[in-house]
């Protein structure tokens, strides 16, 4: 009995009372312990029951594998943004998942097409899935006399109210721009000067040249009006991981060169349908060299190849850049070495000259100095491509290397307001302190317009520097297919702001070397 | 022009006037083109009982019939032939994009600029002063609709009467937005590039099956096969994958990712604790 009485103390280590105790540590002769036998000695009688931890474990979430992040795979930089964005460890290329966007921008074309999709699929009184998070910029049809395109605008600004949208950046009085002090101008140039675009993160924009964005290393694309209107209420969309192409451009970017020869040279290598769903990673030192304003141009013609989004790694360059402009925090993310990507492009940048995209395709490309004997009607520098400020700064050193006067309309068209200002403020290095402007003035160009999209895609008639008759100009705009401009045979070459600048001065089409040696 | 009443333009394909607004909710939509589609499983998860009839077929190739369950959907009418890499500016000039299609007034109004953004060499996709387009059917070539991610281009194809599109390949956006709106059907072709053999005004038929599609010219005589449709097709159906799948899809996904909250944990410490006591009660 008594060793009965041990083997079940011996399991109760945690019940132990002390009277149990002092049985077990004392002498186990039979004579002693038989002494706590008798009723007269209060025993402790506790019942010892078998101790229940638990009856059923709490139910766990299906754990799917890797989800620690220790079991790791190599990615693209794509694939990691995505992949954080949906919160999954490892995403395959091709697979439709649903993501979490951090920005929806919308503009005056598109805005109340998603706008009424949004209230008719969530209702007359929905609210938005975030207020921050939609940034509403019009800029598309802005300075004209169109009856429709002042409604959208309106229309834009009655919901921004309805939803206390924190970023809509409005203009209500289009005699001068300079009196709506919210009203920035482009969009994509918009998002990158106020502070929108942050590495790491997902974009999305209801106009094609979105992946502009790109150049900061988010993943930025545009959408259609449906998409936009679910991302508006929901704040996810469903998206199909792309796989990656990737462009290695290396060796020192000549003087003569900008980002805008770089990418009509790509372009014209893979074509215009060349990146279909697929993204476009430009790595390399001369990358790294490049400005946040080149990278921009860089990734902004990448739907012009088919391209889903394109990404430059962000950099020192790129968080100089964001200084100042936001508070918010992002994280960001590099493709892995042994990542794979569809196919890799090697570029020797020294070895590039400049070139342009003949009507009427983007990857129509042929050397600058090859098209010296097409005699143009007029050049065009602005849109959300080739109307930054560098862009500008670099037209003005070739005005201001020749002395001379254009021989045909050149019209400029600043991208945003902080553009314009720096139009008239910046003084050009190598000027003896002129500004652009003062540049501009004085080799006969047009005075700087209003900023908005202007011309690039034609719009209403009475759109300023719209082509509405079948004439020849070098423009640093996006597109050239029949009609982008507004009239269907004009023709269109597209340029960097050196070749626009330097065809200007001459009246043909002309390699800029002309004027920068 | 005005007042006028609006003719059906000649065409072997009949159907009434009243442009269909592709982007209302299905209840909503006035019957048109009327067929069936068999019931599948996408359709009872979309819960959706849009069940069409054919009105008016003049044309012996149509075989949707009156409420039944035709398998096959079939388009007929004449062609009209485009070159690679038509873009959006083409489709749609970016001076009509000013119009918000999701206003039915507006979305009407879509119709008549419909491919008028194309070069001279082309004939006129729609007469002068009419709003639909004699041509049903729209034969293309690689990257069609490349350009701008606005969706003017495909709703204006729509408005002005296009039933399909037979191209060689679609540019990314376009496609992702033809679906996501279910505005008109995408396909493609599965051999030779249909925009060199086809001619415009080329009387086509265009059948839509589970397994196979096929063109068929009947200027021509000839055949050709086309890409099934697959999936795209009970979608476009269904009015467009966005919001008769996508939200339902994606409630899903939000319950799988969430994890159990402190209420159900809490449920479940009551459990435990429910059970201890029973225990302690039976051992009693």
């Amino acid at each position: 009995m008594m060793d009965f009485l041990c083997q079940s103390l011996h399991y109760k280590n945690n019940f132990l009372t002390n009277f149990e105790r002092k049985l077990l540590s004392s002498s186990s002769s039979a004579a002693s312990l038989s002494g706590f036998l008798p009723d007269s000695i209060h025993v402790n009688k506790k019942e010892y029951r078998p101790s229940i931890r638990a009856v059923m474990a709490p139910p766990q979430p299906q754990r799917p594998p890797s989800t620690t992040g220790l079991v790791k795979q190599a990615m693209t930089m794509t694939e990691k943004i995505l992949a954080r964005a949906s919160e999954r460890s490892n995403l395959d290329t091709g697979e439709n998942v649903w993501v979490n966007v951090d920005i929806l921008m919308t503009h005056d074309v598109c805005g109340p097409g998603t706008i009424g999709i949004f209230k008719r699929e969530f209702g007359e009184n929905a609210k938005v899935w975030d207020r921050e998070k939609i940034v509403i910029i019009p800029d598309h049809y802005i300075f004209t006399n169109d009856e429709l395109a002042n409604r959208n605008v309106d229309i834009l600004r009655d919901f921004s109210v309805e939803q206390n949208i924190k970023y809509f950046y409005d203009i209500n009085d289009r005699s001068n721009f300079r009196a709506n002090p919210d009203y920035k101008g482009v969009c994509h140039i918009a998002l990158a000067q106020e502070g929108h675009c942050r590495p790491g993160e997902v974009l999305l924009g209801t106009d094609s040249h979105t992946c502009n964005a790109g150049a900061f290393g988010q993943f930025a694309t545009g959408i259609g009006n449906t998409d936009a209107g679910f991302v508006m209420g929901t704040g996810k969309v469903l998206l199909k991981v792309p796989p990656t192409l990737r462009f290695v451009m290396d060796g020192e970017m000549p003087d003569y060169l900008l980002a805008k020869d770089l990418i009509l040279q790509i372009i014209g290598e893979i074509t215009v349908a060349g990146a279909t769903y697929k993204s476009m990673e430009f790595t390399g030192s001369t990358v790294e060299s490049l400005s946040m304003e080149e990278r921009m141009t860089l990734c902004n013609m990448v739907i012009e190849a088919g391209g889903k989004n394109g990404v430059v790694p962000a950099d020192q360059t790129t968080f100089n850049y964001l200084e100042g402009k936001t508070s918010a925090k992002f994280e960001p993310v590099y493709s892995d070495e042994k990542a794979k990507f569809l196919h890799e492009y090697k570029f020797d940048t020294s070895k590039l000259e400049p070139v342009v995209a003949k009507p009427h395709s983007p990857d129509n490309r042929a050397l600058a100095r090859e098209c010296k004997d097409v005699k143009i009607d007029r050049v065009y520098i602005g849109s959300c491509t080739g109307g930054k400020t560098e862009d500008f700064l670099a037209a003005a050193k070739i005005f201001l290397a020749s002395g001379k006067k254009v021989k045909v309309p050149t019209f400029l068209v600043p991208a945003t307001q902080k553009v314009w200002m720096d139009l008239y403020g910046l003084p050009v290095p190598g000027s003896g302190g002129k500004t652009c402007s003062q540049i501009f003035e004085e080799a006969g160009c047009d005075t700087p317009a209003s900023p908005n999209c202007g011309a690039c895609l034609g719009g209403p008639r009475d759109t300023y520097a719209r082509m509405n008759e079948a004439k020849v100009c070098v423009s640093t705009t996006n597109r050239n297919f029949p009609g982008r401009m507004g009239n269907k045979e004009a023709q269109i070459y597209l340029a960097s702001p050196f070749t626009a600048a330097a065809s200007a001065l001459t009246g043909y089409v002309t390699d800029p070397r002309e004027f920068l040696r | 022009m005005a007042s006028k009443a609006v003719q059906p333009p000649p065409c072997a394909f009949s159907f009434s006037s009243s442009p269909i607004h592709r982007l209302s909710p299905p209840s909503a939509r006035p019957p048109l083109l009327c067929y069936s589609w068999p019931s599948s499983s996408l359709s009872r998860r979309c819960n959706h009982t849009l069940s069409l009839t054919l009105c008016a077929a003049s044309s012996s190739s149509s075989s949707a019939l009156e409420g039944g369950k035709a398998s096959e959907k079939v388009f007929h009418g004449e062609c009209f032939v485009l070159d690679d890499n038509i873009d959006t500016d083409q489709i749609i000039p970016a001076e009509y994009l000013t119009l918000v299609h999701s206003n039915p007034e507006e979305y009407a109004k879509l119709g008549s600029p419909a491919l008028l953004g194309l070069p001279s060499r082309y004939p006129r996709f729609v007469a002068p002063g009419q709003p639909l387009s004699r041509y049903a059917i729209i034969i293309a070539g690689a990257n069609f609709g490349c350009g701008s991610s606005s969706e003017h281009a495909f709703v204006a194809l729509g408005a002005s009467g296009v039933k399909a599109v037979v191209v060689e390949s679609y540019a990314r956006i376009f496609f992702k937005n033809l679906v996501a709106t279910g505005e008109i059907y995408p396909l493609e072709s599965a051999e030779g590039w249909l925009c060199k053999e086809c001619k415009t005004k080329d009387l086509v038929t265009v059948e839509m099956e589970k397994e196979r599609g096929l063109l068929t010219d009947h200027t021509t005589g000839k055949e050709y096969k086309l890409k099934q449709i697959g999936d795209a097709g009970p979608v476009i159906e269904a009015g467009g994958s966005l919001h008769t799948l996508a939200r339902p899809q994606l409630d899903k996904v939000e319950r799988a990712r969430k994890p159990p909250s402190i209420r159900e944990h809490a449920c479940v410490a009551g459990f435990v604790h429910f059970n201890l006591l029973a225990l302690a009660a039976l051992r009693r």
